[in-house]
């Protein structure tokens, strides 16, 4: 196939070593900000954990076996990994985007847009890699980590953390003011948060709404993921859960790359 | 002195939908000199310099930077032009210390190396007291300064500066001003836009004005000033009286109402006006050197642009 067959929103970006320059950048950022950007991933899930696992779990059966607070645990990871990915790629990028002009300072630089971009959705990837870490270390503090493989919860956060920044560059290409962000949030995240089965299994959804959830929904396969890893249920499915992430991933990341250059090289 | 073409732009052409934001401009910008764009708001004049640090393709045309073509070797271009953009973008997370720091990181300019140019170049454009200071703490003069110096960081041969001195206080922008021949010196080409005629006619080697993103004129500041608006001119309060001895007195000459005032322009030489005034006092009648300004407004028009 020529190349001018391929859709302008799919080409192949360009990318060099100078990605990892744009992500420094954005690590250099966190390190000054550390203290306040890191008590908001450690004190949500204890929230959580406290309200729904330990208040409402009272009220709840046990679930495949497993008490609520069990049951969420996991989950909470995994929600951590879209949060942080999604807006760290939304709100944090259009700000440097379109009110820092951060980008335009980098561009004229031997760094491309295309470099720019891919490096803040490793940034969003990173960001995820390291709150849901955070949040697992509290839900294992509060000893709901039965399996040592949830120590192989990280590599696949970078995995889900990557996706839904890709996802969330996509948005940020597209929209004309920052407050058009509140679509793709109530929109596509809070369903997300709520029916992928975070706090109740799929199985209690009709089976239409199980089948698109796991059709379109990729917080499903992240939490089906990080529960199948902290409980220690290690199935063949959960390779099928994988494969959705890896197949949908490149996807979305070159098509966020081609939004963004259209969005800004007129 | 030797003329050796470093920018050279052929038919160049930028258009944004229906929108041409630069019509198809030739200029030669030569090693050493420094190169103005003036023209008024929309005339095309960043568009121009965006091509020619290659941030954005053009629609026609050539355009090439040391011999490479922009389309095709834009971050071996990049490499060697620095960029002073008119909008501040500098990174407010950080001190302008550490602003220099992670700008030289993008140029592949090793840990050590960038904290020795960074510091040189605070000490350059004298803010090495705001070493360790948050952008945010800045004053604008300062933050111009600042961008001075992260377009210098790469040791650029080409600097770009777009408007480097809209807003500043007039001790910033002197300071500016003579941070700009001293780069000049060095043997830096330097490449401007400005608003300011004063700026342009103290900084500029040569100069092309442009408008509706076509060059309008050409060439070095004092020939364009003998050229258009001769060397001097007589503004005297308007009055219609006035305004018909003037135009029996100076025939061929351009006379125009600005507000209160006529401005008569001539090209004869210079004491015309005075003689003129010996014999005939005119009420606030005052003789100035001709400007750039003059020559801009003639050129453009005075009607505002959006």
């Amino acid at each position: 196939m020529k190349l001018s067959n391929v859709p302008s929103h799919f080409r192949i970006p360009k990318l060099s070593y100078r990605v990892w320059k744009v992500w420094m950048r954005d690590r250099d950022v966190l390190m000054k900000t550390y203290k306040t950007t890191f008590l908001p991933p450690l004190l949500e899930p204890i929230l959580y954990l406290l309200a729904m696992g330990f208040g409402l779990g009272g009220f709840v059966q046990l679930i495949d076996g497993e008490s609520y607070i069990q049951f969420i645990a996991p989950a909470l990871v995994a929600v951590s990994m879209m949060f942080s990915s999604f807006f760290e790629c939304t709100y944090g990028s259009f700000v440097r985007m379109y009110y820092q002009k951060t980008f335009d300072a980098i561009i004229a630089t031997p760094v491309s847009l295309e470099e720019v971009i891919a490096g803040e959705i490793l940034w969003g990837a990173t960001k995820s890699l390291i709150n849901s870490s955070i949040v697992l270390g509290v839900i294992a503090a509060f000893g709901l980590t039965p399996s040592p493989l949830f120590l192989l919860i990280p590599p696949i956060s970078f995995l889900v953390g990557l996706l839904f920044s890709a996802i969330a560059m996509c948005f940020t290409a597209i929209s004309p003011t920052i407050n058009s962000f509140e679509y793709p949030t109530f929109l596509f995240i809070t369903p997300m948060f709520l029916l992928s089965g975070t706090f109740f299994p799929l199985t209690a959804l009709p089976a239409s709404l199980q089948i698109l959830a796991q059709l379109f929904l990729p917080l499903t396969h992240a939490v089906t993921l990080a529960r199948g890893l902290v409980l220690g249920r290690l199935e063949l499915t959960l390779l099928l859960n994988l494969a959705w992430l890896l197949v949908v991933t490149p996807f979305f990341f070159v098509l966020s790359i081609n939004l963004m250059k259209k969005r800004l090289i007129k | 002195m030797q003329s050796e073409v470093l920018i050279e732009a052929e038919k160049l052409t930028k258009k944004f939908g229906d929108l041409v934001a630069v019509d198809g401009i030739s200029f030669k910008i030569l090693k050493g000199e420094c190169f103005g764009f003036l023209g008024p708001n929309g005339a095309g004049k960043t568009t121009t310099m965006k091509m020619i640090h290659c941030v954005l393709p053009s629609t026609m045309g050539e355009l090439t930077v040391a011999g490479m073509d922009v389309a095709r070797n834009g971050r071996e271009i990049k490499q060697m032009i620095g960029v002073a953009p008119q909008e501040d973008n500098l990174d407010p997370d950080f001190t302008v210390f550490h602003n220099l720091i992670v700008y030289a990181r993008y140029f592949d300019i090793s840990k050590a190396e960038a904290k020795k140019r960074a510091d040189e170049l605070l000490n350059f454009v004298q803010l090495e007291e705001k070493r360790d200071v948050i952008i945010e703490h800045l004053s604008v003069g300062m933050k111009r300064r600042l961008i001075l110096a992260r377009a210098l960081l790469n040791e650029p041969q080409i600097l770009i500066l777009d408007e480097p001195t809209t807003g500043l206080d007039p001790q910033a922008r002197h300071l500016i001003w003579s941070k700009i021949r001293s780069l000049q010196k060095q043997g830096v080409t330097i490449v401007l836009t400005t608003h300011y005629m004063d700026e342009a006619a103290k900084l500029c080697d040569r100069l092309i004005i442009m408008d509706h993103g076509k060059i309008i004129e050409e060439g070095n500041p004092p020939d364009l000033v003998k050229k258009h608006v001769g060397e001097e001119v007589l503004e005297v309060a308007h009055d219609e009286k006035v305004m018909r001895l003037l135009q029996e007195t100076f025939q061929g000459a351009r006379l125009e109402v600005v507000g209160e005032k006529i401005h008569v322009f001539t090209n004869k030489s210079r004491g015309v006006f005075a003689q003129m005034l010996r014999e005939v006092p005119f009420k606030e009648a005052v003789i100035r050197d001709a400007n750039l300004e003059d020559v801009f407004l003639k050129l453009t028009g005075r009607r505002l642009r959006k």
